[in-house]
């Protein structure tokens, strides 16, 4: 499914992508990340089991087993540090 | 209610007086003003930029203003957080609540701050002498926002 996925903060400047659109081919988060994972390089350092960050679909946050959806605005960030 | 991101400061006194303006049957108002320091982990901090994630940082604060309202009975919240650049002493965040007693003040004007803490999407890049960092976040806050028990 097609999906827009943005990125923040040490993410965003790690990763050098702000933003793209592309097709999952499975249906959870937890697909999404691993599709990202094989892209091998910092994508699989920064998106590794032991790193924390979370993982926002449609502004929500949600866990790894959640389910995508067509045309779904996933967002991935480090731990938020506001306030 | 009042909720905001913005770049611009704000200034506790005018929110403070906004909220009580026109009527009488507040008792109570609690507020707090979160401050950029010149210090952070053994480091000068000269000045942090703060991210955050437009849409959802507006929805995030607004759940955690709902959250407070649902956990107790309060007249009015304001809650304004900043982002871009900033200098130490400079002000982050303000959350004032305004209740009947003071009581339901002081707990939702923390409990809005812990849930901040670990739930809105702002990030902050400090400028220190060794370069610029990402703040890393704090199990500290975690813990601060456990303790208000589970709500989801």
């Amino acid at each position: 499914m097609k999906l827009r996925v943005l990125y923040f903060a040490r993410l965003r400047e790690r990763l050098g992508c702000a933003e793209e659109t592309l097709d999952c081919a499975g249906s959870t988060v937890a697909d999404l990340v691993a599709q990202l994972q094989a892209r091998g390089g910092m994508w699989a350092e920064e998106l590794a089991a032991d790193q924390a960050y979370r993982v926002a679909v449609n502004q929500d946050i949600v866990a790894l087993d959640a389910a995508l959806s067509e045309n779904a605005e996933v967002a991935i960030f480090p731990p938020v540090t506001g306030g | 209610m009042k909720i905001m991101v913005q770049s611009a400061a704000f200034e506790l006194g005018a929110e403070v007086d906004a909220m009580r303006r026109g009527r009488s049957d507040i008792g109570a108002i609690a507020s707090f003003v979160g401050l950029a320091r010149d210090m952070n982990d053994g480091s000068d901090v000269a000045a942090m930029t703060l991210e955050h994630y437009p849409g959802m940082t507006e929805k995030a604060l607004a759940a955690l203003v709902e959250e407070a309202q649902s956990r107790w009975t309060l007249l009015d919240v304001t809650l304004i957080h900043r982002v871009g650049r900033l200098l130490p002493g400079d002000p982050i965040v303000l959350v004032a609540v305004a209740g009947s007693h003071r009581g339901e003040a002081f707990a939702a004007c923390e409990f809005i701050m812990d849930y901040l803490k670990t739930r809105a999407p702002f990030w902050k890049k400090e400028e220190t002498p060794e370069g610029e960092r990402w703040v890393e976040a704090r199990a500290s806050d975690d813990a601060a926002a456990m303790r208000w028990g589970k709500n989801d």
